[in-house]
């Protein structure tokens, strides 16, 4: 499965790269799993994702928990959690 | 059906989102609420600024995700329109660098009575905070490399006082 995912904010910069296009391993199913594997794609990867639990995930656009399965969606964004306003 | 029954015929609300670099103006957005309509009866408005904090600061910079900050703060808006039945909401969220004294937000709600116009502007407020997808970054005053601004525990709580008052 091919997806892109996008990155803002502090976790843009530690991993370096504002988006990407992934081929995901079958065992990818849900946002929380999708973390996990980035986690072990490297050390940049690996401070980004240190704390998966406060990672906030959007899928195609809207909000999205951890638990939630990606299916067929288009785009991935991961960022912390949002300070505007 | 009888004549006395038909509601009187009600005019659009007026949803207005932009998200944008460019500075906005308050008295042209209430304007735009407010022009050509007689059952606006009161009008709240909230505008956020940029602050120094203390002179630490040069200024925020704001990252935001273009594709779903205005679908999410349309919703938002939306949803704050049809609650507390107002006749107009205008949001309008600046991106960039923005020095002290500068605005980042504004939100006008427009109804026939103030408190659902003060209802109004608060209530979406209170999401932009947590639901927007923007992100605030600190620029030092001395050439240092700012933090990024952590999310306050008092603005989800903020935002769950509009789930246990519905």
């Amino acid at each position: 499965m091919s997806l892109k995912v996008v990155y803002f904010a502090w976790v843009r910069e530690r991993i370096g790269k504002g988006s990407e296009e992934l081929e995901l391993p079958e065992s990818v199913v849900t946002v929380g799993d999708l973390i996990a594997h980035l986690a072990t794609l490297g050390e940049e990867y690996a401070a980004a994702f240190e704390v998966p639990q406060v990672i906030r995930a959007a899928i195609d656009e809207e909000h999205a928990g951890h638990d939630e399965a990606i299916g067929n969606a288009r785009e991935i964004a991961l960022f912390p959690p949002m300070t505007g306003g | 059906m009888t004549a006395d029954s038909t509601p009187p015929a009600k005019r659009p609300v007026q949803v207005t989102v932009r998200i944008q670099s460019s500075d906005f103006d308050i008295s042209d957005e209430i304007g735009a609420l407010t022009a050509g309509r007689a059952d606006v009866g009161a009008v709240a408005s909230f505008t956020g600024l940029c602050r120094d904090e203390g002179g630490r600061l040069s200024a925020l910079e704001l990252e935001h995700y273009p594709g779903m900050a205005e679908r999410a703060i349309r919703a938002i808006a939306e949803e704050a329109a049809e609650r507390f039945e107002l006749t107009g909401l205008t949001a309008i969220h600046r991106y960039g660098k923005i020095a002290p004294g500068g605005n980042i937000v504004l939100v006008v709600a427009c109804a026939s009575h103030r408190q659902a116009a003060f209802d109004g502007a608060a209530f979406l407020m209170d999401y932009f905070k947590t639901d927007a997808p923007f992100w605030k970054k600190e620029h030092l005053k001395d050439g240092g490399a700012g933090e990024w601004v952590s999310a306050k525990d008092a603005d989800d709580k903020a935002k769950a006082r509009w789930r246990s008052r519905s």
